[in-house]
């Protein structure tokens, strides 16, 4: 990298610092200042935040595994089953039945893991697809485990403020906090050496393999941490919804998952979050918005039809700009740091591998 | 000579003894339940018949719909996560066209196959074609259009669930003449059977058929083959692969239109029943192998028969459990051959 070349880079890593700080200051102090109604620190705040951390699985397998994953979704539901099944109908109190839920989604997650950890690429979405689906049908006819109308809890841990669905502000800080212990977390794990072993089975998984690191068990274990990360939205939505029924992991909502994780940037961790809060705004705000479309586009366009609506951006993204918001956002700061009219870095590949491994 | 250490051996026979030792103890599971108490009519033996052959009418359309996702995989290396909408599509169109325009069954059966096709011809042309080679993106577009098609179908057909009625002459039952009751208020029956399930297990052998004919013997089937193997030459051989492209996913999409318009006689056709069918198809794939036409027939064979037996003979209270086995299916297979029976990596 030659002098000019590294001050460039500086100044684009120092723009997003600049950034990614401001966005940090508004996020803690928007409860106390109330910039945001209660009704959307709670629906598009606590939302984006949970939902944020599933997507952040599915980006943390793709870029560093190189494993694009539908089972998240399946993975939470475990994890959230389990947690609201020992509280509900089992009597437990809160704190063991959390960590009981979490265990248990790990558990299924390496199970999973070790299934589908000879294949990658769209073999690996495939299966994930598949177990994803049997996830949610396993928990429609199993009653014992889902009951008749989804399970219903009375109150959160009293840490994250107990009735949520009044009180959302310490939740909203729980969410906020889980979320950035997250974030570091996932920076952290990637520069250990196991990281580093999943980064490199990722780009030669021959090559690894001939090294002696064992493919199979790095790909388990990485999904493993992988459900433990999912594990901890699925605690959070319950905490959110205070409820968990089998449409919570329904086709729909698997997909989601991955939209937002693909929408956000499936090269660049914080766009899960990103593009959570874009699937937030758009399952809040379609509905007023799109009662002033014009009549013949109520059938297929209208306020009923935000899954169209976010069909219909994910695929523009996918269309136009596989890297997503966040693979915009870095080209165009790139650009701003070369000066203008320099050549920016441009993500082309959906798994991010434009960037080379993280130390 | 050296021998090799045990645990080589354990390791390289535990999976397909575990997977052969399973599928034995299932097949004898199931034989006892059936035959345990003899071959009359006072055992398990009309009930195990009558099973079987709902298991091989599912097998059969599993094996339509899957033979479409498997031949549009095997040639151009696209997973069409749109399937399993195209199914309701094609189940949707027979439907209305029955209903609301008077057309005979087989005209709106016809009808539903093609447009199905048109519309997945329509959408290689539009999103896939340019992008040929990314896998994994043209993956998730199939995924977004499934989002967007099944939304849709929500919006124009509702969320009521619908069936189709079958041609007169097909909607009776056959009779096999054995097995016979004698007496009660009927004045005796004997083991009966859907005629039109039958239809539907023709139709799956037809399907195989054909498509095995036209990729073995047809100039088609010929560049299929070779597009397979070397696209690059193909269309350096001046066979435009674009166009050939697009007519295996006209036809993959049409049989995904088929299998729905069977389907909706003898299965519901309502939302939700894309993702379980689009879940068929899959495992039968996995399990089969994907791009593999013989995999998929055994496949479909393996799901259907778990499918209709599972809930059959499963122990008593456990029966809800039958998803269970379909995901031990796909492990045990999957520890043995990660690529499926008869599928090959890259």
């Amino acid at each position: 990298m030659s002098l000019r070349e590294r001050f460039e880079a500086a100044q684009a890593t120092w723009i997003n610092r600049a950034v990614a700080a401001g966005i940090l200051v508004f996020l803690v102090l928007a409860p106390p200042l109330h910039i945001v109604s209660d009704f959307n620190l709670s629906q598009v705040g606590i939302r984006s935040l949970w939902l944020g951390i599933a997507a952040a699985s599915v980006v943390f397998l793709a870029r560093y595994g190189g494993m694009v994953s539908l089972g998240q979704a399946a993975i939470y539901g475990v994890a959230g089953f389990t947690y609201a099944d020992l509280v509900v109908k089992a009597g437990w109190s809160q704190w063991p039945a959390i960590v009981a839920g979490i265990a248990t989604a790990v558990l299924v997650g390496l199970a999973v893991g070790f299934a589908a950890s000879r294949t990658s690429g769209v073999y690996f979405l495939v299966l994930t697809l598949a177990v994803g689906v049997i996830a949610f049908y396993f928990y429609l006819q199993v009653e014992q485990l889902s009951g008749q109308t989804g399970l219903h809890l009375d109150r959160a841990p009293a840490l994250v403020g107990g009735d949520t669905i009044s009180h959302s502000t310490r939740l909203y800080y729980a969410a906020l906090i889980v979320s950035a212990a997250v974030f570091v977390f996932i920076r952290y794990i990637v520069r250990t050496p196991f990281g580093l072993a999943m980064q490199g089975i990722r780009d030669e998984p021959l090559r690894a393999a001939s090294l002696g690191y064992n493919v199979p068990l790095h790909r388990t274990l990485a999904f493993g941490v992988g459900a433990l990360i999912a594990s901890l939205a699925g605690i959070l939505s319950v905490f959110f919804n205070l409820q968990i029924s089998p449409s919570s992991i329904d086709i729909n909502q698997t997909i989601i998952v991955l939209a937002i994780a693909v929408v956000g940037g499936l090269g660049h961790l914080e766009g899960a979050w990103i593009g959570a809060l874009v699937y937030s705004l758009l399952a809040e705000y379609t509905q007023p918005w799109a009662t002033h479309l014009p009549h013949f586009l109520q059938k297929p366009l209208g306020s009923e039809r935000y899954p169209t609506w976010l069909g219909l951006v994910f695929l523009v993204v996918v269309l136009v700009s596989p890297g997503g918001i966040m693979g915009i956002w870095h080209s165009t700061i790139d650009r701003i740091g070369r000066g203008l009219g320099g050549r920016g870095s441009r993500p082309d590949l959906l798994t991010g591998r434009e960037a080379a491994v993280e130390r | 000579m050296r021998t090799a250490p045990v645990s080589v051996w354990i390791g390289r026979w535990a999976a397909p003894v575990l997977g052969f030792g399973l599928l034995a103890f299932a097949l004898g599971w199931v034989a006892y339940q059936a035959f345990g108490d003899g071959f009359g009519i006072d055992g398990g033996a009309p009930d195990w018949i009558r099973i079987t052959l709902a298991g091989l009418t599912l097998a059969g359309l599993y094996f339509v719909i899957a033979s479409g996702f498997t031949l549009i995989f095997g040639l151009m290396r696209i997973v069409n996560m749109a399937h399993g909408s195209l199914y309701l599509l094609g189940a949707y169109l027979s439907f209305e066209f029955q209903q609301h325009h008077f057309v005979s069954w087989g005209v709106g059966v016809a009808i539903a196959t093609l447009g199905v096709g048109l519309v997945g011809a329509v959408m290689h042309r539009l999103f896939l074609r340019w992008n040929q080679g990314q896998e994994l993106r043209q993956a998730l577009i199939t995924i977004a259009l499934s989002f967007i098609i099944a939304d849709q179908m929500l919006a124009y057909f509702g969320g009521a669930q619908h069936y189709v009625r079958p041609p007169s002459q097909l909607a009776g039952n056959a009779d096999f003449g054995i097995y016979c009751t004698s007496g009660g208020i009927f004045g005796g029956s004997c083991l009966t059977f859907p005629w039109f399930r039958f239809v539907a297990l023709g139709a799956a052998i037809g399907v195989g058929l054909f498509l095995f004919l036209v990729i073995r013997t047809t100039r088609f089937g010929m560049i299929l083959r070779a597009g397979v193997d070397d696209p690059s030459m193909v269309s350096a051989c001046g066979i435009n692969l674009d166009r050939v492209n697009t007519s295996a996913f006209f036809i993959g999409s049409a049989l995904a239109g088929l299998g729905g318009s069977l389907a909706g006689v003898f299965l519901v056709i309502a939302p939700g029943e894309d993702a379980d069918f689009l879940l068929k198809a899959l495992i039968v794939v996995i399990v089969g192998g994907m791009g593999s036409l013989l995999g998929a027939a055994i496949g479909a064979l393996a799901l259907g028969l778990l499918d209709t037996w599972a809930p059959q003979y499963l122990p008593g209270g456990w029966s809800n459990y039958s998803i269970l086995l379909t995901f031990i299916l796909l492990v045990a297979v999957l520890a043995v051959r990660p690529y499926g029976l008869f599928g090959r990596p890259g």
